[in-house]
């Protein structure tokens, strides 16, 4: 499945003749390609991505109304940051939710999907049903994933109803509890991130050189701990992308907990306190700027990583 | 001997772990499909888990007719297929530039690249929304002569964000190329606009392809960008629209159902139909070229 698009770098690894741009000798038309090739796709992401990140990371030093012209901003300074941290009750909720969120995710969803990577690896019987039946929720939009789960959480749905707490009085209120609605959230999250690392690990496994397993098989290791000890330490590459997606994943997280309920009463995260400072006629631009570049701070981490992992080598 | 009996109980913990968790895992799914095609009254009256007597085709043709799916179905189409399209023409041009023509600006721009795909959305939209409050476009794509809450726009930064991640695995593919394909054809003589249309663009067919039905999915399936750039019902993509048939006090959970799986059946099936490119195309970013 993958082979087609996995050629071994190896091949490509000793043709590399180092050209300078220099050395190529263009025609007029071919500069003008060139040119339009890279200048077109450059200036659609530099205008609507990059241009808009630092045009927050300044409005969050910021006092904007949202309603005068541009004129009517104000610089503040730190103060924006300085009342989200003493002034909203939000913002401790949210960084509770967004840290149980990445915890759940690398101490329990992550590990999870490796396991059953492992185990899919044997080639059992039905692998294929297996399979398809973990990379389903990865299909499905979040916002539907919120809607297939509220049939089992909601106070009159499956889950009161295995327990036996049918009783309207009695039934427990998962969702509407600020307590418990968390860890409904989490699990369902956790349903479609599990099949991600899943998928993942289970295509790095493939890409594992058989020698190495024989190898070890020869020495005497159980197959457990030739996963352990050798597969997993010989992923790198697909190890570092499951540590950026789990944390990148975790702190982005808006679609569930908004169409469960708008991101309010215990599930506020730090991506809906952004939209809801933006929305509405008391819109707080700067606390909602403060807000989305504390969440790239905390993403610029695993962004750095990722390129490092990327870049550092052999690529330049 | 032993290690053979030994590795038969590991089979069958094996088996017994897939098909316990593969169970957990289709049975919301399914249990929606059922729910949508039982009426409401009769779930009211007899609880959820109560055994069905008879199924009905209600919802659907409710969901289909009075709440207009078809339409929202539609609008994530029109938002879907061009954005997917455009971006991976525009990233296949940038690529074939990064890897065949390097310079010492191709690596910083692959990062930009690679980098602006993973900045969290929502570090984008504030300045987004108030741009596209700016920018006039034509009456005849939308009467308020903005930008905002218009499909165009939508498909703009659905372009803009997703060519990153497009750029950095179409690149990275192109590396794993031998550049000797596209030398002998230098020697024949041919332009750059040749060299990318006749031998870089046929080259990239089975990443595009996966690639292709991946980021439909996910286009498909967004619903961040859907509901902080468009205002007007009408033009609303389904995930998005699905919120309209959460009511206020009583809300038909079996009539959401139906609008649930109406939503979702589409990637179902494009996924069934080619599963392999869905897979390959994940995977496709996380394997170093």
């Amino acid at each position: 499945m993958t082979s087609v698009l996995d050629q071994p770098a190896a091949e490509v690894a000793p043709v590399k003749k180092k050209k300078r741009s220099g050395s190529h000798n263009f025609s007029g038309s071919d500069r003008v390609t060139l040119g339009a090739f890279v200048g077109f796709p450059t200036l659609l992401h530099v205008l609507f991505v990059w241009i808009p990140a630092v045009g927050t990371i300044l409005l969050s030093f910021t006092f904007w109304d949202g309603i005068g012209g541009l004129k009517s901003i104000k610089w503040v300074g730190f103060t924006n940051y300085r009342q989200i941290f003493t002034l909203d009750d939000n913002l401790p909720v949210a960084i509770r939710n967004n840290i149980l969120w990445l915890a759940v995710f690398a101490l329990i969803a992550s590990p999870l999907g490796i396991i059953l990577a492992y185990y899919i690896d044997k080639n059992l019987k039905g692998t294929q049903i297996y399979q398809t039946s973990f990379y389903l929720p990865l299909v499905i939009s979040l916002a539907v994933t919120g809607i297939i789960w509220d049939n089992i959480v909601r106070t009159d749905g499956v889950l009161n109803s295995i327990l036996g707490n049918t009783n309207a009085d009695t039934a427990i209120s998962w969702m509407g509890d600020p307590h418990k609605n968390i860890w409904v959230v989490l699990v369902i999250a956790s349903w479609r991130h599990i099949g991600y690392v899943m998928l993942l690990y289970l295509a790095g496994m493939k890409s594992v050189d058989a020698s190495l397993r024989e190898a070890s098989a020869i020495d005497g290791a159980t197959e457990w701990y030739t996963f352990r000890r050798v597969i997993i330490p010989s992923l790198r590459p697909v190890n570092v992308i499951i540590v950026v997606i789990t944390v990148i994943e975790s702190l982005r997280a808006f679609d569930l907990v908004f169409i469960l309920n708008r991101g309010t009463n215990g599930l506020q995260t730090l991506g809906v306190l952004v939209y809801q400072n933006i929305q509405g006629e008391s819109a707080r631009i700067g606390w909602g700027a403060a807000y989305a570049t504390l969440l790239f701070l905390i993403c610029l981490g695993p962004i750095m990583v990722y390129l490092y992992q990327n870049f550092s080598k052999g690529n330049d | 001997m032993v290690t053979g009996e030994k590795s038969k109980t590991g089979a069958r913990i094996a088996v017994g772990v897939l098909s316990v968790f593969s169970l957990i895992w289709v049975a919301p799914i399914l249990f929606t499909i059922l729910q949508s095609f039982r009426p409401f009254a009769d779930v009211v009256s007899k609880g959820v888990m109560s055994w069905p007597n008879h199924l009905t085709f209600e919802n659907y043709t409710h969901a289909f007719v009075q709440s207009r799916m078809w339409l929202f179905f539609l609008n994530s189409c029109e938002v879907a297929v061009p954005a997917v399209v455009i971006t991976l023409f525009l990233a296949s041009m940038i690529a074939f530039v990064l890897s065949r023509y390097e310079s010492k600006f191709s690596v910083p721009l692959l990062m930009l690249f690679t980098a602006g795909n993973l900045l969290p959305p929502q570090l984008l939209f504030i300045p987004l929304y108030r741009i596209f409050l700016k920018i006039h476009v034509p009456h005849f794509i939308n009467s308020n002569g903005v930008l905002y809450d218009t499909q165009l726009g939508l498909i703009l930064v659905h372009v803009a964000i997703q060519v990153g991640f497009a750029t950095f695995v179409l690149t990275n593919y192109l590396r794993t190329i031998p550049k000797e394909i596209s030398e002998s054809a230098l020697v024949d003589g041919a332009n750059v606009w040749n060299h990318f249309f006749r031998i870089i663009l046929p080259l990239l067919r089975p990443a595009l392809a996966s690639l292709g039905v991946l980021m439909t999915t996910w286009i498909y399936n967004d619903f961040f960008w859907a509901v902080v750039l468009l205002k007007t019902g009408n033009k609303r993509p389904i995930t998005a629209a699905l919120s309209n048939l959460q009511g206020e006090f009583n809300t038909d959970y079996n009539l959401l159902a139906a609008g649930a799986c109406m939503a979702f059946i589409p990637t179902l099936l494009v996924f069934f139909a080619m599963r392999k490119h869905f897979v390959a195309g994940l995977t496709l970013g996380s394997t170093k070229g």
